[in-house]
C-alpha cells in the first residue's frame, strides 16, 4: 500500500517519460530528414551538381525574400489541407490516400455550382459561401464512401480511396470535356471561368490568398477536436485498438465515417481554393499531386494537426524554389519529386525505429508485482 | 571435472547422430541479462538421464528464458550447458536439434493442410529436395511400430484431435531422434483425459530409459502425478529443487511464491441479494470464416451467481464472449439483461451496467499507447465529471479519478501518465479491474482473467470476482483453466462444438464428469 503511494505520486517520472517520448517523436523524423538530405546529396554529386548549391537555392527560393516567402506560403496552403486529410483518418487507424480525389471532386463541385450562380449575378459572399460548403460537402461525402465501405463491407480503405481518386478525376474530365465545357477553352478543356469578382482575394498586404488562414484555423480546430473533445478521445481509442473500442460500446462505424468525411471536407476545401483563388475554373490543373504530397506532409508531422503547418511550409518551399533550381542548376522539374520520394521512403523506414533507442525510453522498474 | 572439457563443435558431437537412449542435461550458473533486467540469475539445474523433470514457476520467473537459452534461441550472458556431462555450445536452435534436444511448444507447430506423415518428413533438417514418399512412408510405418503410441499417418493435421496433434508433435521429436524433450505447458490445449494419457506415456518412456523429459508447467497436479523431480524458479533465481516424493504441494507453492502477500479467499456468501439477471437466448455467432461457432446457446445467469463455462479452447467460447462484449455481431438470438434487450451499445453498457474482463487485456480492453489514466477513463470519459456538455474533456478530472483508482487497486505504475504498455501483465489487468469493477456492476462477462498472471494478482482478481458475486452481480466466467472454474463457479456449464452440452450446480459435479463432456462425450 505504502509502496503503491510512493510509486505513483512521483512527478519527475511523469515529466521525464513524457518529455523523452516527445523528444523521440521529433528526433526520429528530423533524423530521417537529415538522412534523406544526405542520400539526395549523393544523387546530386553523382550528377556532378553541388548539393550545397541546391540547399542554398531551396533556402533562397523558399524563404530568401518576401516574394519567395509568399510564394512558399501560397504553395503550402493546399498541402496543409491535404495533410490534414491524411492525418485525421490516420488517427483512427485508417490509411486513406484519396485526398487527391476529394480535392478534385470538391473543386469541380464548386466550379459547377458557380456556373448558374455567376450567370444569375448572385451576391458575391453568398456565392462564395455556397461554393465553400458544396466543395467541403462533396469532398467529405466522396471520402465518406470509403469509410462506409470499410466499416460495413470490410473493404480496404487504402485501395478504395485510391480507386475513388481515379473515378473522381474521370468524373471531372467527363463534364469538363462535355456538358460543362467552356467553348472558349480550346487547348485545355475547362468549366466556365467564375469571373474575377467571385474569386477569393489575397490577405491584405500580401500575395497569399485567404486559403492559408482557413488552413491554419482548421489545423488548430482539428488539433483541439482530436485532443480535447470526447469525439477525439473516442477516435483515439478506436484508432489504438478497435477491439477495445467495440467492447466499450463506442460507435466505431460512425466514428470511422465521420473521420473520413472530415478528411474529405479538408481536401474538398483545398479544391475550392485551387478553383476560386488560383485557376478561376475547374480543369486538369486540379490534378497537381497535392493530395499525394499531403500524405508525405502528414507522415512527417506524425499525424499531428498542428505540426502539419510547419511541415507543409517546408514542402511549399521546396516547390517554390523549383523554378530557381531549374534555371541556376540546369536541372529538370522532377528533381523536387526525387527529393520528395527519397524523404518518403526514408521516413517510412524510420517508423520502425520508435522504441529502439534506449535514451528515449523511460526507465521501467524491473520489479514485478 | 567437466568444467575443464572444452566446448565442442556440435557437428562432430557423438550425441548428434546414432544415440538411442536418454541422456542427461545440466545448466551451470546460467545467467541472462536483457538491458537492466536480469531475467535469469545464476541458475544451475540438473536433469538426469531418463528423468521426468518438472520446471515450475510463475509467469516471469524465468522458465521460458532458461529453456530458450538451452534451445539456442538466446545466448546466455554467462553459464555453461552440459549434455551427458560434456560442455556444449549451442548457438542456434539447429545446434540444439543436432545435440538431440527437441522442444514441444505450447501451441501446435504442425502445418494444418499436410498429413501427419508429411508433417514429420518436412521437419527433418536433411529432407531431400525430391522426396520419395513410398520409401518414407515405409520407414515411418516401421518407426510407428516401435513407438508406444501412434497417430494415423495419412490424416491431414487439421483433422486430428488436439490430443492427437500433441502426440504427433511428440512423435515428430522422437522421429528426429531427439531424446531430450522440453515440453512447454503441453496440456493447456488438451482435455484432462488427453493430458493424463499423454503425460502417462511420456512418463513410461522416460522410465524405460528412452527419453528424458523437462516439462514447464504451473499445474501442481501434473507435477505430483507424473514428475520424478522438480525445479522451482522465482524471479529469475533458483528457488529450490528436489524429488517430488519429498515435497508437498505446499512446499512447492511456497518456493514459487516466496513471501509475497496474498489476498485471502473471499468468503462465498450463501444468501445474496440479486441485482439483475442476464439471459442468453438462442444465441448464434459465426467465426471469422463465416462458420457457425456458437450454435443457438441458451443460458440464464441469476444475480449473485457465477456460471463457469469450461471447454477445450476453440469450441466457441471466445466467439461467445466476443459477441457478448460487442466485438462480434450476432448471427441469431438475443441477449437480455433484466428483461431488456442488450445490444452492446455504449448506452446499453451504461444503463444495464454490463462490464467485462476480457482475456489478454492489452489486446481486448486497453489501448497500448494511451496512458493508464486515459485507459481507466474509457467507461466514463463522455460523462460528467470528466466531460462537460457531453463533449468537452476535463483532463484534470480524468487524472484525479485515475490517481484514486490506481491507489485503491494497487496498480504499480511510475505515474498515471505512463503508457499502459509499459506496465507488467498483472498491473495491466489491475488497471482494467479498476475501470470495470469500481462502479456499480450488474453483469460481468469474464474470460480467462488470470491467464499469464502471478499468484498475488490471481488471488486478487479471484477475490474481486467473489466480491462482485456477493454484491449480487450476475457473472459469466469463461476459462480454459478447469481449476479456476471449480474454485469460483456456483454452476458449471461445458461448451463443446459451439453448444452447451452439460450444466450442473458445482456441488453435483466433479472434474471427471466435466472432463468427459469437454472431450465431447
Amino acid at each position: 500500500m505504502a509502496q503503491a503511494e510512493t510509486s505513483f505520486a512521483t512527478p519527475p517520472a511523469y515529466d521525464t517519460a513524457r518529455i523523452r517520448a516527445s523528444i523521440e517523436a521529433v528526433a526520429i523524423p528530423l533524423g530521417a530528414l537529415v538522412a534523406s538530405a544526405i542520400i539526395f546529396s549523393v544523387f546530386l554529386t553523382l550528377l556532378g551538381k553541388s548539393p550545397l548549391q541546391f540547399f542554398e537555392l531551396v533556402w533562397r527560393g523558399g524563404f530568401g525574400s518576401s516574394f519567395s516567402l509568399q510564394n512558399t506560403l501560397q504553395r503550402a496552403t493546399p498541402l496543409i489541407l491535404t495533410g490534414l486529410a491524411f492525418a485525421i483518418p490516420a488517427r483512427i487507424g485508417l490509411v486513406m490516400i484519396g485526398a487527391e480525389g476529394a480535392l478534385v471532386i470538391g473543386g469541380f463541385a464548386a466550379a459547377a455550382l458557380a456556373i448558374p450562380l455567376v450567370s444569375a449575378e448572385a451576391p458575391v459572399y453568398l456565392t462564395m459561401l455556397l461554393m465553400v460548403l458544396i466543395a467541403m460537402a462533396a469532398g467529405g461525402a466522396w471520402n465518406a464512401i470509403a469509410g462506409w465501405l470499410k466499416h460495413s463491407r470490410g473493404v480496404n480503405e487504402t485501395i478504395s480511396t485510391l480507386l475513388l481518386t481515379y473515378i473522381a478525376i474521370a468524373i471531372m474530365n467527363f463534364f469538363v470535356e462535355g456538358a460543362l465545357r467552356d467553348p472558349a477553352s480550346q487547348n485545355k478543356p475547362s468549366t466556365m471561368p467564375i469571373g474575377k469578382d467571385y474569386m477569393v482575394g489575397n490577405i491584405p498586404g500580401t500575395d497569399v490568398h485567404w486559403g492559408l488562414v482557413f488552413g491554419l484555423v482548421l489545423a488548430v480546430a482539428l488539433q483541439v477536436l482530436m485532443s480535447r473533445t470526447t469525439f477525439g478521445f473516442a477516435a483515439r481509442v478506436t484508432g489504438g485498438n478497435p477491439r477495445a473500442a467495440l467492447a466499450q460500446g463506442l460507435p466505431v462505424g460512425t466514428l470511422i465515417v465521420v473521420c473520413s468525411a472530415i478528411a474529405g471536407a479538408c481536401a474538398g476545401l483545398a479544391g475550392y481554393f485551387e478553383v476560386a483563388a488560383i485557376h478561376g475554373q475547374a480543369n486538369a490543373s486540379l490534378v497537381a499531386g497535392y493530395g499525394f504530397t499531403g500524405i508525405l506532409v502528414a507522415f512527417l508531422a506524425r499525424h499531428n494537426p498542428l505540426m502539419i503547418v510547419p511541415v507543409a511550409i517546408m514542402f511549399g518551399a521546396i516547390e517554390a524554389s523549383g523554378g530557381l533550381i531549374q534555371r541556376r542548376m540546369d536541372m529538370p522539374d522532377a528533381t523536387a519529386l526525387v527529393l520528395q520520394g527519397i524523404i518518403f521512403v526514408v521516413l517510412l523506414a524510420s517508423d520502425s525505429l520508435y522504441g529502439r533507442f534506449a535514451i528515449f525510453q523511460p526507465k521501467i522498474s524491473t520489479e514485478r508485482t | 571435472m567437466t568444467a575443464l572439457a572444452l566446448p565442442e563443435d556440435l557437428s562432430s558431437h557423438p550425441v548428434a547422430g546414432g544415440r538411442t537412449g536418454a541422456f542427461s542435461l545440466e545448466t551451470v550458473s546460467m545467467t541472462k541479462v536483457f538491458g537492466s533486467l536480469v531475467a535469469l540469475d545464476d541458475v544451475s539445474i540438473k536433469v538426469g538421464a531418463g528423468e521426468f523433470h518438472a520446471l515450475l514457476g510463475e509467469n516471469g520467473a524465468g522458465k521460458s528464458t532458461l529453456v530458450k537459452c538451452i534451445m539456442g534461441f538466446y545466448q546466455p550472458t554467462r553459464g555453461q550447458l552440459l549434455v551427458d556431462n560434456r560442455e556444449v555450445l549451442i548457438k542456434a536452435p539447429a545446434d540444439a536439434q543436432a545435440a538431440g534436444i527437441g522442444m514441444v511448444y505450447q501451441h501446435f507447430t504442425l502445418v494444418p493442410c499436410l498429413t501427419a506423415a508429411e508433417n514429420m518428413v518436412i521437419s527433418r533438417a536433411d529432407a531431400p529436395a525430391v522426396i520419395k514418399w513410398a520409401k518414407e512412408k515405409e520407414e515411418l510405418q516401421a518407426f510407428m511400430e516401435r513407438m508406444p503410441f501412434r497417430v494415423p499417418l495419412n490424416t491431414v493435421a487439421a483433422d486430428l484431435s488436439a490430443g492427437e496433434k500433441q502426440k504427433l508433435e511428440i512423435l515428430k521429436q522422437l522421429y528426429l531422434n531427439q531424446r531430450f524433450l522440453i515440453l512447454d505447458e503441453p496440456t493447456s490445449v488438451l482435455t484432462p483425459g488427453e493430458a493424463d494419457e499423454i503425460l502417462g506415456l511420456l512418463h513410461d518412456m522416460a522410465r524405460a530409459g528412452d527419453i528424458t523429459v523437462l516439462m514447464i508447467t504451473h499445474k501442481f497436479r501434473e507435477v505430483n502425478a507424473f514428475a520424478d523431480r522438480v525445479t522451482v524458479l522465482r524471479r529469475g533465481k533458483l528457488a529450490g529443487s528436489g524429488s517430488v516424493n519429498d515435497l508437498s504441494t505446499d512446499d512447492m507453492s511456497k518456493m514459487m511464491i516466496g513471501e509475497a502477500q496474498m489476498r485471502e479467499k473471499a468468503p462465498r456468501l450463501a444468501r445474496v441479494e440479486p441485482k439483475s439477471t442476464i439471459e442468453i437466448a438462442g444465441l448464434s455467432v459465426d467465426d471469422n470464416e463465416g462458420m457457425r461457432a456458437v450454435d443457438a446457446v441458451n443460458l440464464k445467469i441469476r444475480g449473485g451467481e457465477i456460471v463457469g463455462i469450461a471447454g477445450v479452447s476453440g469450441n466457441g467460447q471466445s466467439e461467445l464472449v466476443e459477441a457478448l462484449a460487442g466485438q462480434r455481431s450476432l448471427a441469431g438470438g438475443a441477449v437480455i439483461v433484466n428483461g431488456r434487450r442488450f445490444d452492446a451499445t455504449r448506452k446499453d453498457f451504461a444503463d444495464l451496467k454490463v462490464f467485462g474482463l476480457p482475456e489478454e487485456p492489452l489486446k481486448n480492453a486497453a489501448v497500448k499507447r494511451m496512458s493508464v489514466s486515459e485507459n481507466i477513463a474509457f467507461r466514463s470519459f463522455d460523462k460528467a465529471p470528466m466531460a462537460s456538455i457531453g463533449w468537452w474533456l476535463k483532463p484534470a478530472a480524468m487524472r484525479d479519478n485515475a490517481v484514486r483508482l490506481i491507489d485503491k487497486y494497487h496498480v504499480k505504475t511510475p505515474s498515471a501518465e505512463t503508457p499502459i504498455e509499459n506496465l507488467s501483465g498483472g498491473n495491466v489487468q489491475r488497471t482494467i479491474l479498476a475501470r470495470e469493477l469500481s462502479g456499480d456492476v450488474n453483469v460481468l462477462i469474464v474470460a480467462n482473467p488470470c491467464f499469464g498472471l502471478d499468484f498475488a494478482s490471481v488471488a486478487e482478481i479471484r477475490a474481486q470476482l467473489i466480491d462482485q458475486r456477493n454484491k449480487g452481480a450476475a457473472i459469466l466466467l469463461v476459462s480454459e483453466d478447469l481449476d479456476e472454474i471449480l474454485e469460483l463457479s456456483d454452476r458449471v456449464a461445458v461448451m463443446s462444438g459451439g453448444q452447451i452440452t452439460y450444466q450442473a450446480p458445482i456441488d453435483e459435479t466433479d472434474r471427471n464428469t466435466i472432463g468427459k463432456y469437454m472431450a465431447g462425450h
